[in-house]
This record gives structure tokens, C-alpha cells and sequence, in this order.
């Protein structure tokens, strides 16, 4: 059996430990969507609330409003539900 | 008390794991990892989090983690805080690390209630939080200890002589409180600064501490993912999760509803009560979960005016 | 050289006191006892810095080290029959997550019925579970091999669990006269753990992952080669050993096996008994022989070959039951590794002294007998014996 890029039993470290911290960053989730959260700059008033509510650390914080990270959000639609200002709606993605 | 903006944006809890959307368990283990104060060590059982967040060769985690087995998270916990200092002792080791055991109600209410038991009374200085979905999710949402009366599961079917789970939740903190730990408390993430706040008090607790945290499942509670906060914002205001902790032997009351909504507010919401709205049950099954709701409310009441 | 009256289990406690181990955790079980009890002492003398974590069941013990071996702590527990099978799922899942943690079991009998008394079915029980498993004959032994125990355990070729199994009652409370070594010796001899990984705030790491059916394979691939290298460890540690106590261990030791026609194999005190009644049958002009095993897992396919290569009948001691198998689990054993021998000895596979059911000189003497007559005759008349049962 040849060893593709998942490596053999000889180079993977031993006992299935994984020291790369961290590295589920290269697991894209962003295409588990069915709805993506759309944030209305205008009405964000960087509460922050969605923000500490996403399970998925997809809210990324700028200096004076918040940004959605697609490349992981799964378009749960808690931010959108939870937001103060109803700043963020969800729309279906396009595929 | 902490404001968003003061807590730490970097996020030690990484996005790309696999939990479903919505899941009450990310939202927990980010809050978490907000309120740490140092260098700390997760040991997780096996569950929803340990599954989803380490799919090898990935990994959430950018502190370090380590899950044994279902039933014994209390116990690795304990071998890995004494280990630390016997280490120390010996002139090995020098930092001072939290430990922080994680464990869903399974792990907790059922299979690991031995090994929490053991891990209290020996009083080893950790953090234990439940993530409590009430029921066994990870393998297919089956009933627990945790489930409360007439909720579905696979294992608690509503079929046409028996509504749903027949028992009653365990309490948790009651079992806590009476291994005399300093500290025991409830929390819902809808209520993100007094879950952080409470979490990071757990961490500093010298000793052992027990966090029971409402987590809601967009899957087992059959709800939209996009109201898994208000699910557990409306399990608090209508005193189906009460609020409280305890602290040096005294309780107290932490959110005090005083205008509860009906618990059918809460109910209505999720599939797993769906059937309780069925003629043939609704009269008395739902009367009946609010009459608990009420006595357990006085029952904390109670015990908080001690 | 230290001569001090020791039982089986208070030699393990002593070995554990100068291997400077650094987390005990364990829960109590007859006939292992003992050991636990006699280590609480010097903890509470303050003559170890160890910490004891009495745990609430041994299913716990097994978690409470798995946890501090993964920090890079020295780790010993001790456990028997019932407290061994409850900790089951852990014997796979320390050997998976590669915690050299050494582990005393005083074996004792399986129930139900229930028995508190010594046979092998404990271990035997748990021999696939990827842990080496050493047995002692004897309280010096026992005391020995626990020493060296977690040098094989920490090797960096090896890093798994190692049990150190003796006899209940029959070793465990039985006192002899055991050779101390000087704690500087063992310091020097063991010297400090030196992990290959821990988790550890500064190099943050992930421990027991999900592997999927992408990934699983290959870590338990991992765990065979690992050990597959016990032996040449083993070797290693035992020469070095030999430099520092004298005594000389290995995979095996024989007696009488340069011109042995009938053999005895078997693990633990019964290779005492054996001895004698061979050396006194020898003495009569009887070619028979002992082989002991000291380590069972790995098994040492050369080694017990090249033992037992001239043998014309060999009579193999399963002191527990492989219900519904060909032969016990020793056994087994034997003859697939036998198998490679181009004339392979006819087989007697001997049940005995379950539950503690003693096995006498005239027992075993029997049985010398019936192998004589099989290397003479060339037939096997009973496969299985079950010596000692009421029929």
C-alpha cells in the first residue's frame, strides 16, 4: 500500500496525538450553508453581541463593525436573530 | 462583570471543527475560552465537542487538550492536576496551569457520576463544566439523567401509551452541593456575562467547582438553529432553568424572574415537546412540568433564603 | 546487599518507593492490597514525594494515571481480577495513547463464581490489549522486574504499558528473602522520565482524537512495531540490569533443557515447583525439563523455539481457561510459535490451579510422566488435562 499525503503508520506522529493547535482552520465549513448572514454596515453598532454568540468564531471584529468570516460560517443565523439593531439578514446563498 | 469588547478577541476555541450550526456546545467552549486567566489544560469526554472539534488529523483546540474516554473525565482530570504537582514537588515544573474537565450530561449525570463523585470528594483543585443538552446527543439524541419529563428522545419515545421521558431531572447541583465543594453553580449562554463570569470564578475556586451549563441543541430540541440562544434565554424566564449557585455552603439566586412566562412558552418552541400539544396529552403532562417548574422555583427559593 | 523479609506485594511497593514514581493512583483488591497499603505508609511517612490519589474505582485508577502520564509524570498503579476487568476499556486506551504507565497485578481468579484466590485469567484476559506483560516467579523477581518495568515501558522505542503480574497469595503474601538494591543504584539505574510528548501549555497538543477509518489503522500499526521492539529492549535493559544487580533476567530461563526429551512450560510460581520435581526426577536419569517464561507479551517466538527445539513432548501449564478455544491461551501460543520448527513437539496442554487450587510436586511429577511416555511412544493420549479437578 502506498501512503498518500495522509502519511503512513512510519512518519505520522505516534499515538494519533496532533500537534498542529489550531489546525482545524483548514476544515472550510463555509460551505455547510444554506443561508448566509449579510451585515448591514450602516446599521452595526459593534455591540458585539453576535459576535460572543457564534459557535463557530465566524464574527470577525473590525475597529467599528463586525465582519462575517464565509469561509467557516454555517449560516446558523443565530447573529442575525440575536442582533440588537437587526443589522444582519440572512440570504440564500447562490450557488 | 466584563464588557465584550474587554474580553479577548483571539480565539483560542478555532473555527473549522464540525458541530452542527447553531450548536449550543461551540457557543460554551468559546465563552470558555474567553475566561481563562492563564495557561490551562481541557480534558474532555467523549461527546458532541471531543468528536466534532478533533477529527484527526484536525484539532479546534490551541490550548492544550486531551480526551480519554465517556466516563472518566473527572478522573484524567484529577490524575493531571496531581501529576502537575507532584512534578512540581520534585523541582519538574513550575507552572501553574487550571484544568478544566468538559463533559456533556451524559458523561456527567450518568455514566460519569462515579468517577465526578470521586474526583469532588478527593477535593483535586479543577473546573468541571457540563455541557447540558439533556440528552445523549453525540449517539443519537437517547435520554439521560438530564432529560427532563415528557421530552422525546429515541429512547423516551412519545408513542401512544407513554409521553415522552416519564422521570424527572437529576440535580445536579443539589449532588454537588452535598460532596461540600465550595462551589456549584448553573448557567445558560444566553447570559453570556454571568456564564463567563461564572466559569472564570470556577477556575479560581481552590478546589473543585461544577458548572452546569443549558447548552441547546438545534437537533435533539428539534428548534431552529438560528433561536438556539433564545431557547435557553427562554428556558431561564420562564424558571425552567433557574439561575443560581452555590457558594460556601450558602445558595443564592443569581437571576431573579419575577414575571416568569408560562413554561409552555419555552415547550411550544421544540419538537421534543411537540406531542404534549396533542389533545390526548395536553391537559396533563404540561400542567404537570409547570407545577415542577413552580416547586423547584420555591425549592431554590428555599434553600437561597438559608 | 540488603536481605529484607518481604512479601510479593510489599516487593512491588518498595520497587514503586525507589523508582521515584510521581502519581500513584489506585483502588484496593484483594490479593493486591497490600501493595497499595504498604505505599500509603510511606507516603504518609513522608518517605516518597509520590501523590497517592485513592481513587473510587479501579476503572478511575487506570484513568486518574492515563491523565498523569500524558504530563510527562512517572505513573504506577496495581490492581487483580475483578479491578483489572473493570478497567478494561483503559488497558486499550493507555497502550493507544502510548502511556508507559507500569501496572502490579496480583492475578487472581475471574469470577463468577467469585474467588479471591491466584490463577492467570485477570490477565489473560486482557492479552491483546497492546500492553507487555511480564510474570514473576517469585517476591525477588517480582521486586526486579518492577524496577525494570518502567525503563521497557519509557524506552523511547517503546513507550507502552508494561504489567507485572505475580501470583496471588501464593507470591503477593508469601515472604521470602528479597536482594534490596541501594536507592542510588535504582536512581542511576532509572533516572528520570524523559517523555516524548505532554501536554503541556507552552506546546500546545491535542491527545486522543477521532480517527476515522482514514487514520485508525495506521496508529495501531504504530503500536505493534512498538511492540515488536520490547524485545531487543528487554534484552538491553536486563544486560544492564544484570550490571547492577547481578541477577540475570530475560524473555526466558530453562533448567535442564540442553537434554530435556519432556518439558514443562508455564508462567510463574509454578515454575518453582516444577523445578524441583525435574531436578529430583533428573537425578534419576530422566531427561526432563523447565522452561519459565518471563515475558508473555511479546510473545518470544525465538526464544521459545530455540528452547524447546530438541523436545520431544512438552506439557504446556494454562492456569486460566480460553473457553471454547483449542487450547488455553499459553498454549496457543506455544504451538503457533512452535509451528516454525521442523519437528514440533507433541503438545499436552495441562488446565490447572484455577481459583487457586494448589498444584503439588506429584502433581507435576504426574505430569513429567505422561510427557515421558508421549517423547517415548509418540502419541498423545489425553490433549487436555485438567489437573487437579474432582471429576
Amino acid at each position: 500500500m502506498t501512503s498518500d499525503k495522509k502519511g503512513g503508520w512510519k512518519s505520522l506522529p505516534m499515538g494519533a496525538v496532533v500537534l498542529d493547535a489550531g489546525s482545524s482552520l483548514k476544515y472550510k465549513t463555509g460551505d455547510w450553508r444554506a443561508f448566509q448572514p449579510v451585515v448591514d454596515k450602516e446599521k452595526c453598532v459593534n455591540c458585539l453581541i453576535c459576535w460572543i454568540y457564534c459557535p463557530d468564531s465566524a464574527i470577525i471584529r473590525r475597529e467599528k463593525w463586525i465582519e462575517i468570516n464565509y469561509d467557516y460560517c454555517k449560516g446558523c443565523g443565530i447573529c442575525a436573530h440575536e442582533c440588537p439593531t437587526k443589522a444582519i439578514t440572512m440570504v440564500e446563498e447562490q450557488k | 462583570m466584563v464588557t465584550l469588547k474587554e474580553l479577548s478577541a483571539e480565539e483560542l476555541f478555532a473555527s473549522g471543527h464540525r458541530l452542527c450550526a447553531g450548536c449550543g456546545e461551540g457557543i460554551i467552549n468559546r465563552m470558555t475560552m474567553k475566561a481563562l486567566r492563564g495557561p490551562t489544560v481541557i480534558v474532555a469526554a467523549t461527546g458532541c465537542s471531543e468528536v466534532a472539534t478533533t477529527i484527526y488529523p484536525f484539532t479546534s483546540w490551541r490550548i492544550p487538550w486531551a480526551h480519554v474516554a465517556f466516563e472518566n473525565a473527572a478522573a484524567v482530570a484529577s490524575g493531571i492536576v496531581e501529576a502537575y504537582n507532584a512534578m512540581a514537588r520534585r523541582g519538574a515544573w513550575d507552572k501553574k496551569v487550571d484544568v478544566i474537565a468538559m463533559a456533556g450530561d451524559g458523561g456527567t449525570y450518568d455514566i460519569g457520576i462515579q468517577a465526578l463523585s470521586g474526583a469532588l470528594e478527593r477535593g483535586h483543585d479543577f473546573l468541571y463544566i457540563c455541557y447540558d443538552n439533556e440528552a445523549y446527543m453525540n449517539t443519537g439524541i437517547q435520554r439521560s439523567g438530564a432529560t427532563p419529563h415528557g421530552a422525546e428522545t429515541t429512547t423516551s419515545p412519545a408513542g401512544n401509551v407513554i409521553p415522552g421521558k416519564p422521570e424527572w431531572k437529576k440535580d445536579l447541583i443539589g449532588i454537588c452541593a452535598a460532596h461540600g465543594i465550595e462551589y456549584a453553580a448553573t448557567a445558560s449562554p444566553a447570559y453570556w456575562n454571568d456564564c463567563i463570569m461564572k466559569v472564570r470564578k470556577g477556575i479560581e475556586v481552590n478546589g473543585p467547582a461544577v458548572i452546569d451549563v443549558l447548552s441547546p441543541c438545534p437537533l435533539g430540541w428539534r428548534h431552529d438553529s438560528a433561536r438556539s440562544i433564545e431557547m435557553v434565554r427562554l428556558a431561564v424566564e420562564t424558571r425552567y432553568f433557574p439561575i443560581y449557585e452555590f457558594e460556601r455552603g450558602k445558595y443564592k439566586l443569581n437571576l431573579n424572574i419575577s414575571k416568569p412566562k408560562p413554561v409552555e412558552e419555552f415547550l411550544k418552541l421544540q419538537g421534543r415537546f411537540g406531542h404534549l400539544f396533542k389533545p390526548t396529552y395536553r391537559k396533563n403532562v404540561i400542567d404537570e412540568i409547570q407545577q415542577n417548574v413552580d416547586a423547584n422555583w420555591n425549592r431554590i427559593l428555599k434553600l437561597c433564603a438559608n | 546487599m540488603t536481605i529484607v523479609g518481604l512479601t510479593g506485594d510489599e516487593a512491588v511497593a518498595y520497587a514503586v518507593k525507589q523508582s521515584k514514581v510521581d502519581i500513584v493512583a489506585a483502588y484496593p483488591i484483594t490479593p493486591q492490597t497490600i501493595m497499595v497499603e504498604r505505599f500509603s505508609k510511606y507516603v504518609a511517612d513522608g518517605e516518597v514525594q509520590t501523590g497517592y490519589v485513592c481513587v473510587e474505582s479501579e476503572h478511575s485508577a487506570l484513568s486518574a494515571c492515563v491523565g498523569a502520564s500524558l504530563t510527562g509524570a512517572r505513573v504506577f498503579t496495581a490492581t487483580a481480577s475483578q479491578g483489572l476487568a473493570l478497567m478494561h476499556e483503559m488497558l486499550y486506551i493507555a497502550s493507544g495513547l502510548r502511556c508507559p504507565i507500569v501496572m502490579g497485578v496480583a492475578n487472581r481468579a475471574l469470577s463468577a463464581p467469585i474467588n479471591i484466590h491466584g490463577d492467570h485469567s485477570d490477565m489473560m484476559g486482557s492479552r491483546d490489549s497492546g500492553w507487555v506483560q511480564i510474570y514473576a516467579e517469585n517476591a525477588q523477581e517480582a521486586y526486579d522486574w518492577t524496577i525494570m518495568a518502567f525503563k521497557i515501558a519509557e524506552d523511547n522505542d517503546v513507550q507502552l504499558p508494561v504489567s507485572m503480574n505475580l501470583d496471588g497469595f501464593i507470591i503477593s503474601h508469601c515472604m521470602e528473602g528479597v536482594d534490596l538494591l541501594e536507592d542510588e543504584a535504582v536512581n542511576r539505574f532509572l533516572q528520570t522520565r524523559k517523555p516524548l510528548f505532554t501536554i503541556d501549555p507552552e506546546k500546545p497538543i491535542t491527545v486522543g482524537a477521532l480517527c476515522f477509518t482514514d487514520y485508525y489503522f495506521e496508529f495501531k500499526r504504530q503500536q505493534v512495531e512498538a511492540m515488536q521492539n520490547v524485545s531487543g529492549v528487554l534484552d538491553r535493559v536486563c544486560k544492564e540490569y544484570r550490571g547492577v544487580s547481578g541477577r540475570n533476567y530475560g524473555a526466558l530461563e530453562t533448567f535442564g533443557m540442553e537434554d530435556a526429551e519432556a518439558a514443562i512450560i508455564c508462567l510463574g510460581s509454578t515454575a518453582g515447583t516444577a523445578r524441583e520435581v525435574a531436578r529430583k526426577l533428573r537425578a534419576q536419569g530422566k531427561k526432563v525439563g523447565v522452561v519459565k517464561l518471563w515475558l508473555y507479551r511479546p510473545f518470544p517466538i525465538e526464544e521459545v523455539s530455540a528452547a524447546l527445539k530438541r523436545v520431544k513432548a512438552l506439557a504446556v501449564f494454562d492456569k486460566a481457561i480460553s473457553f471454547g478455544a483449542p487450547y488455553g491461551a499459553l498454549c496457543s501460543d506455544v504451538v503457533s510459535a512452535l509451528h516454525t520448527l521442523k519437528e514440533e513437539p507433541k503438545i499436552l496442554n495441562v488446565v490447572y490451579g484455577l481459583g487457586g487450587r494448589d498444584i503439588t510436586p506429584s502433581d507435576i511429577e504426574l505430569v513429567f510422566n505422561e510427557a515421558l511416555d508421549t517423547a517415548k511412544l509418540g502419541i498423545v493420549k489425553e490433549k487436555a488435562m485438567f489437573l487437579g479437578v474432582r471429576e
